[in-house]
C-alpha cells in the first residue's frame, strides 16, 4: 500500500485525488445506499416476496422513515451516478475510495434497515411465518461485515498529507 | 355494473346536472384545440426564428394524449368505478402528462409567437410576485402532494364521486398542480426566478417521500367508500408508478445540474488543448 501511495503521489492525478477525496467517498456512499435499497426492493419484495408492502404493526414513524428513505434512495442512486460522471469529467475519479464509500453506504443502510426499521419501527419483517432470529442475525451481521470492509478501504485510501488542498483551483 | 366493489353506487349518484357524454365531447374538443394551437404557434415561430425542435412538439402531443386518455373515453369511465383505474388516471393526468408538457416549453413558444408588446406584458406578469410564489417548488409541492393528502384522507373523495362540479375541479387541480410542480422542479421555460439546484433537490425529495407515505397510507386506510382490495392495488400502483415517473424527474433535474456545472471544467478535448497551450505559454 505504501508503494502504491508513493506511486500515486508522483501521479498528476494525485492533486485531483486529494482535492476530491471526500466527494469520491460521498458519491460511493450515496450509491451504496441507493443500490442496497434497490436490491432490497427487487430481491426481497418482488422476487422472493419475503418483505411485505405494509405491515399492520408498523409505527407511524416507521411509515415516515420508510417513505423518506424510499425517496432518498432514488435521489441518491441517480445523484451519486451524476457525481461519479462529474468526478470522471474532472479527472478526479478514485475508484478504490469510491468503492470504500459504496460498501460503507450499503452496510450502513442495511444495518439501519435491519435494526431500526425492521425491529424498532416494525415496518416489516425479513420474512413471515418462520423463525426470524437466524434471518435477523444473518442480515445484521452481514451489514456489520460490509461496513467493516468499507471502513478499512476508506482508511487505507486516506491521504496522509494533502499538499495541494490549500491551493485548489475552485 | 355487476361488480359489487365499485367505488360508489352509480344509481344513487347519477343525478348529474350535465350529461357526462356531452362533457366528454367538449373536453375532447378542448384538448384537440390545445394541440392545434401549439402546432399553429410552432408554424408562426418557425417563420421568424430558427426551427422549433420537433421533439418539443412531440412532447406536447404526448402530454395532451395522456391527459386525454385519463379524462375521456372508456378508461375515464372505468376510473369512475374502479379505484386502481382512478389511480392510474391520476398518475397520467397529474404526473406523466405534465412532465411531457413541461418538456415542451409552452411558455417559450408563446413568448416567441405573441406580438412584442403582448410578449413583454406577459414576461412582466411572469416576473410578478404572484407567479414567482406560485412557481416556487415548495408551493408547487403543497399544491400537488398536499392536495392529494386532502383528497384521499377527507370526505372530498366521496363528494367528488357525487358531484360532477367537484369532480371536474379535482381533476383540473390534479393536472394544474402537477404541471406547476413539475415546472418548479425541472422547467427550462423562461420562468422568472429559478431556484438553486440544491433547494429544488431537497423539496423534490420531501415531495417524493410524502407521495410514498400517502400511497402506503391509502393501502392501509382505504379512502371513503373504497373496498380494501382495490385500495391495496391502488396504493401499490401509486407507489411504484410514482417511482417510475419520479425517477425521470430526478434524472432530468440532475442532468441539468450536471450540465450547469460544466463551466468550471473543460468541455471537450479541444477546449482542454487550448487550456494546456495557454498554461504552457
Amino acid at each position: 500500500m505504501t508503494v502504491k501511495m508513493a506511486k500515486s503521489q508522483s501521479d498528476p492525478k494525485y492533486e485531483n485525488y486529494s482535492a476530491y477525496s471526500s466527494r469520491n467517498l460521498w458519491s460511493g456512499f450515496l450509491f451504496g445506499l441507493g443500490l442496497v435499497s434497490f436490491l432490497d426492493e427487487v430481491v426481497f419484495h418482488q422476487l422472493l416476496h419475503w418483505h411485505h408492502f405494509y405491515d399492520k404493526s408498523m409505527s407511524d414513524i416507521g411509515l415516515i422513515s420508510d417513505g423518506l428513505f424510499h425517496a432518498f434512495s432514488w435521489v441518491a442512486t441517480i445523484g451519486s451516478l451524476f457525481m461519479f460522471a462529474d468526478l470522471q469529467r474532472l479527472s478526479a475519479l478514485w475508484l478504490t475510495r469510491w468503492w470504500g464509500g459504496v460498501l460503507l453506504g450499503a452496510g450502513a443502510f442495511q444495518l439501519y434497515d435491519g435494526i431500526i426499521q425492521h425491529k424498532l419501527m416494525r415496518i416489516h419483517q425479513i420474512r413471515y411465518n418462520v423463525d426470524i432470529l437466524p434471518y435477523d442475525l444473518t442480515w445484521n451481521i452481514s451489514s456489520v461485515i460490509i461496513i467493516a470492509v468499507g471502513i478499512m478501504i476508506i482508511f487505507r485510501t486516506r491521504l496522509k498529507r494533502e499538499p495541494s488542498e490549500a491551493i485548489t483551483h475552485e | 355494473m355487476n361488480n359489487p366493489d365499485h367505488i360508489h353506487h352509480r344509481n344513487e349518484a347519477t343525478i348529474y346536472p350535465i350529461d357526462w357524454g356531452v362533457l366528454q365531447i367538449l373536453l375532447g374538443l378542448l384538448l384537440l384545440l390545445v394541440v392545434v394551437m401549439y402546432i399553429v404557434a410552432v408554424i408562426i415561430s418557425n417563420r421568424r426564428y430558427k426551427q422549433w425542435p420537433y421533439s418539443r412538439t412531440l412532447f406536447w402531443v404526448l402530454g395532451v394524449f395522456f391527459a386525454a386518455f385519463a379524462l375521456i373515453g372508456p378508461f375515464a369511465d372505468r376510473a369512475h368505478i374502479e379505484f386502481n383505474a382512478h389511480m392510474l388516471g391520476h398518475l397520467l393526468l397529474g404526473m406523466l402528462a405534465p412532465l411531457f408538457m413541461v418538456l415542451a416549453t409552452p411558455m417559450a413558444l408563446i413568448l416567441r409567437t405573441l406580438p412584442v408588446i403582448l410578449a413583454r406584458r406577459l414576461s412582466r406578469t411572469l416576473k410578478s410576485w404572484f407567479v414567482r410564489t406560485l412557481t416556487d417548488p415548495t408551493v408547487g409541492s403543497l399544491l400537488n402532494v398536499g392536495a392529494l393528502w386532502i383528497l384521499y384522507c377527507t370526505d372530498l373523495f366521496k363528494v367528488m364521486h357525487q358531484n360532477i362540479f367537484v369532480h371536474i375541479l379535482v381533476h383540473l387541480h390534479v393536472f394544474i398542480a402537477g404541471f406547476i410542480f413539475t415546472m418548479s422542479i425541472i422547467s427550462i421555460d423562461p420562468t422568472s426566478h429559478r431556484r438553486s439546484y440544491l433547494y429544488r433537490t431537497i423539496v423534490l425529495l420531501i415531495a417524493l417521500a410524502a407521495h410514498s407515505i400517502l400511497s402506503k397510507y391509502i393501502y392501509a386506510y382505504p379512502p371513503n367508500g373504497v373496498p380494501a382490495a382495490q385500495a391495496e392495488m391502488g396504493g401499490k400502483l401509486m407507489y411504484y408508478g410514482g417511482d417510475v415517473i419520479d425517477s425521470v424527474l430526478i434524472y432530468i433535474l440532475f442532468y441539468q445540474w450536471f450540465r450547469a456545472t460544466r463551466s468550471r471544467t473543460s468541455l471537450s478535448k479541444d477546449d482542454r488543448n487550448i487550456k494546456v497551450i495557454k498554461l504552457t505559454d
